[in-house]
């Protein structure tokens, strides 16, 4: 009985939800969806801050709400990060910081204060007023003040929407490092889908009417071409990697996964530590027959999957890469003029091509 | 006319005081409710805006007096009647000056709106807690001005404590009063002097209470 179990049914003004699902004990589960299908409401229904009547929440060992019970917000140990970052005006950054840890009354907190400023870079802003710093820095500090609440959940809403690029670019490397810190469960809401394709572990989509349309491991979700994510604007594979070599001379790193080779330009970080890379499906193309004398990098022999005419021109092909395991997957999006050309078939031997500078541009 | 100017300022502290222990927490009852109990006290606590105050002081003579509906539980504290009496005065005030209290804080309160009390609420503060750490604070704004009205307000009262208090030298009789006695004694000088610092302490009071608030909505802008 580990991890969150969630029913959510009832009416929020005219709009209708009902959605149940599962969340493992730990990593990021992103929860993505068009806008209005009702991410914010499971947030807040899950906080305790909107009440269905028809619901059911259990997180661990504990039910938080069914049938007779509600607990009320004040009493369910989560940490909720606001699209916008809420701080209290009244307070300085780090009376902001402690509000929370104060009130969690624990004398050895999991989380904290030093730790957190450390993780969250807040060490000059500590002494400020929350209407003296910038967007980022404003959500930084509010993500600092829900984990030192010592939540037992983490809820993130959107927490980068409401910045500009820069900002965003800021606040990524500290959320990436954060979900491999925490031991437990993040509810990560976005509608960014390259957000969820950096951070999350576990994917729920949520249809346009309030109800889940496909729920598991975020690779298994991108895999199934099937899926509305394969009709997105960029479809892409995300997949962990093992720095295995770093080659000073070319400045070239090999990548390992899952027993497959990449060759990526650029220096990502120490030998043997793992690393998430997105692989564009527009980055990939097929060919029949090994070439020769080719500039691109990685040729990587692989056998065709399945396939999914996702527009009338284009074709999305799920490759799965010979001598490694199931991990090693690729999609790639080719003419639907290529497919019939080359008469590819599910099952035909393949070799994919990616440019190494295409994935250094992606990573 | 010392004795008129301490009555005065201590009934105006007394009735201030007693006004945001009594009105902050009916401020903020009356900015989240969405009962129609709310909208029902909202227009009680307005009528003194435009009731006669000498029909306000009718009624509270009345109703404090040994055959108001208050005569057996005064009865309880050795009392027989509160009309001509300070605390008769303080009650009078209150009523009066009521709603110059209550409708700056309830503003105030409403412009916080729930975004900090959500938040406050995720954080693990009841909303007791989160009343004191996070709405009054945010609201003191408007708490200061709602004092310094009705401080001044009660300064300035004539028809209520006429009705309610009489004309009791060093007991009930304020400053208005004494300012009343003046002109119908025909003490000319007595009466211009007292008009005019009455003046000057008015033009104080909106002068403060127009720089506290641009204070602090520049302070959480």
């Amino acid at each position: 009985m580990n991890g969150v179990e969630a029913r959510f049914k009832g009416k929020i003004g005219a709009f209708p939800l009902d959605i149940a699902f599962t969340m493992p004990p730990r990593g990021v589960t992103g929860l993505f969806g068009p806008s209005g299908c009702g991410k914010t409401t499971i947030l807040r229904c899950i906080a305790g801050l909107t009440a269905l009547d028809r619901s059911f929440l259990r997180v661990g060992e504990e039910v938080w709400q069914d049938a007779k019970h509600f607990l009320p917000a004040h009493k369910r140990p989560v940490g909720y990060v606001f699209q916008e970052p809420r701080l209290f005006p009244h307070l300085s950054v780090l009376d902001n910081l402690r509000y929370g840890l104060r009130r969690a009354r624990t004398k050895t907190p999991a989380i904290a204060l030093e730790p957190t400023i450390d993780l969250m870079g807040l060490h000059a802003l500590l002494r400020r007023s929350p209407t003296a710093l910038s967007g980022g820095e404003c959500q930084r500090v509010a993500i600092g003040r829900a984990l030192l609440a010592q939540p037992r959940l983490l809820l993130m809403d959107e927490p980068l929407s409401a910045l500009d690029r820069d900002a965003k670019n800021e606040i990524l490397p500290y959320l990436e490092g954060l979900s491999e810190r925490l031991s437990i469960p993040v509810i990560y809401v976005s509608h960014d889908f390259t957000e969820i394709e950096r951070l999350a572990d576990h994917l729920i989509l949520i249809s346009r009417h309030g109800q889940v349309q496909a729920a598991g491991a975020l690779r298994t979700l991108l895999a199934d071409i099937s899926l509305p994510l394969a009709r997105m604007p960029e479809p892409a594979m995300v997949l962990t990697v093992v720095i295995e070599h770093y080659d000073a001379a070319y400045d070239l790193a090999t990548y390992n996964v899952g027993g497959a080779r990449f060759l990526v330009p650029g220096q990502p970080g120490a030998v043997g530590t793992s690393q998430r890379l997105r692989v564009r499906a527009s980055d990939v193309s097929l060919i029949k027959g090994a070439p020769q004398n080719s500039s691109v990098l990685n040729i990587l022999p692989a056998r065709i999957l399945a396939v999914h005419g996702t527009s009338a021109n284009q074709m999305l092909v799920l490759l799965g890469l010979e001598g490694a395991d199931s991990e090693a997957r690729l999609l790639s999006s080719i003419t639907r003029k290529s497919w019939d050309t080359l008469s590819l078939q599910i099952g035909d031997h393949v070799f994919a091509q990616i440019k190494g500078m295409a994935l250094a541009e992606s990573r | 006319m010392w004795p008129a100017v301490v009555l005065t300022l201590e009934l105006a502290s007394v009735t201030t005081a007693v006004l945001i222990l009594v009105g902050t927490p009916l401020a903020w009852w009356l900015a989240r409710s969405k009962s129609w109990a709310a909208d029902v006290i909202t227009t009680i606590v307005a009528l003194p805006i435009v009731l006669p105050p000498t029909t306000l002081g009718f009624y509270l003579l009345v109703a404090l007096g040994p055959y108001g509906p208050f005569a057996s539980l005064l009865s309880l504290f050795g009392l027989r009647s509160l009309a001509f009496s300070f605390t008769g005065l303080v009650i009078g005030s209150v009523i009066y000056s009521l709603p110059f209290m209550v409708q700056p804080i309830r503003n105030a309160f409403r412009a916080i709106g729930d975004a900090p009390l959500e938040v406050a609420a995720t954080l693990r503060a009841s909303p007791l807690d989160a009343f004191f750490s996070i709405a009054v604070p945010l609201a003191q704004g408007g708490i200061f001005t709602g004092a310094i009205l009705s401080f001044a307000h009660t300064i300035g009262e004539f028809g209520v404590v006429l009705m309610i208090g009489g004309d009791i030298p060093g007991k009930t009789e304020v400053l208005s009063i004494v300012l009343f006695n003046d002109v119908e004694t025909m003490q000319w000088n007595n009466a211009y002097t007292l008009s005019a610092c009455m003046l000057l302490f008015a033009f104080i009071v909106v002068v403060a209470t127009t720089l506290i608030e641009r204070r602090s909505s520049r302070r959480f802008s």
